[in-house]
């Protein structure tokens, strides 16, 4: 997949650039852009190691475990079944509890123990679809990568845009649901 | 009201981790050693794909794909130079870092193009990805309307990414 996109990427940029006649501005991207990458990474490097330091600590004290009671309520309408079974309430709300503190990597293992006990057969049932929207939707409370950019890049106040990433996620994953819902009532399977 | 919310947070998580015996700076330094291999992880596809970038950006190739896809973009009002991004967004996430991070530094980090790129970045996810690694991990082959459904909540995060900056920032 990637490489089909790396090569599509160079070839659209060669074209483009001799219909353009940018050959001189293209020989200096190739650097440039190399340079760029690392000059990123290094300048993300500090707020982003301090971020997973912080997300280590949030999920050694249980946090995360706070965070689930809150939502269980919300949970329980948008996955009904999982009122019934304890372990799959339990990764339900771990998984996007992770996914709220930015703990991506925890996030996924019980996105996908969830996954497994909502399976039925090879189709993906209504309930797995909403969470799979969920999932894809990224509600981050401290998006910590982006934050990182902008304080690499100069921001005055790095962390100014939480309001609207905060809105916006809820939007998104919010209109998400219920384009699922719609969508699970409507779909006729062939 | 956002000054503080970090700080705070730094804070009250080191203070429940006092409370709770944990060794909190252990945990910490712990927690940053892992993100140097996270860092260390996407470095490679970041100098490879920031070249790409760069190249396309250097070509022109962006500019005329903002310019025709300017209609459509226009019309739900998002930025037309955002396209890029979104196209790639839901696809790869390192190469959405890639192009997020070059369009914050060609229009300013403060711009309304470059929050608009930083915001549609913190609130969206690799749809794609995602998608295939929980109904692959799950056994499932008819996904029926799953990508229909999550690409329509990207849109509405691209679509209100543009808004809210404009609205608050």
């Amino acid at each position: 997949m990637m490489s089909h996109i790396w090569t599509a990427m160079l070839l659209v940029s060669i074209v483009f650039s001799w219909l353009t006649g940018q050959g001189t501005a293209l020989a200096g991207a190739v650097m440039e852009g190399a340079q760029a990458g690392v000059t990123l990474a290094v300048s993300m490097a500090g707020s982003l190691c301090l971020w997973a330091g912080v997300g280590n600590l949030m999920t050694r004290i249980g946090l995360t475990d706070k965070l689930s009671r809150l939502l269980a309520p919300v949970l329980k309408r948008i996955f009904p079944s999982s009122a019934a079974d304890h372990a799959l309430a339990g990764d339900l709300s771990a998984n996007i509890c992770a996914n709220m503190l930015g703990l991506g990597n925890a996030a996924t293992p019980m996105g996908i123990s969830a996954a497994k006990r909502m399976a039925r057969g090879d189709t993906a049932t209504n309930e797995l679809c909403r969470l799979v929207v969920l999932n894809t939707a990224s509600i981050q409370l401290i998006p910590a990568n982006v934050a990182a950019i902008r304080t690499a890049l100069g921001a005055a106040a790095p962390f100014d845009i939480l309001p609207a990433v905060w809105i916006t996620s809820l939007c998104s994953a919010g209109l998400g649901i219920v384009a699922a819902w719609f969508l699970g009532r409507v779909w006729k399977d062939d | 009201m956002t000054d503080y919310l970090v700080p705070l947070l730094l804070f009250l998580t080191a203070a429940l981790a006092l409370r709770k015996q944990e060794n909190a700076y252990g945990l910490l330094l712990e927690g940053a050693a892992q993100g140097l291999h996270i860092l260390g992880s996407i470095l490679p596809a970041l100098i490879l794909l920031m070249t790409a970038v760069y190249m396309l950006r250097a070509s022109g190739a962006v500019e005329i794909m903002g310019t025709v896809l300017s209609p459509v973009f226009s019309f739900f009002g998002i930025p037309p130079e955002t396209a890029l991004l979104v196209l790639i967004r839901p696809i790869s996430g390192s190469a959405a870092l890639a192009v997020g991070a070059e369009l914050m530094a060609a229009y300013g980090v403060d711009s309304l193009i470059g929050r608009t790129a930083a915001v549609m970045l913190g609130s969206t996810e690799t749809t794609f990805y995602t998608i295939g690694v929980y109904f692959g991990a799950a056994g499932i082959r008819k996904t029926r309307y799953a990508l229909l459904a999550a690409l329509f909540a990207d849109f509405v995060g691209f679509f209100m990414a543009s808004l809210t900056v404009k609205l608050y920032c």
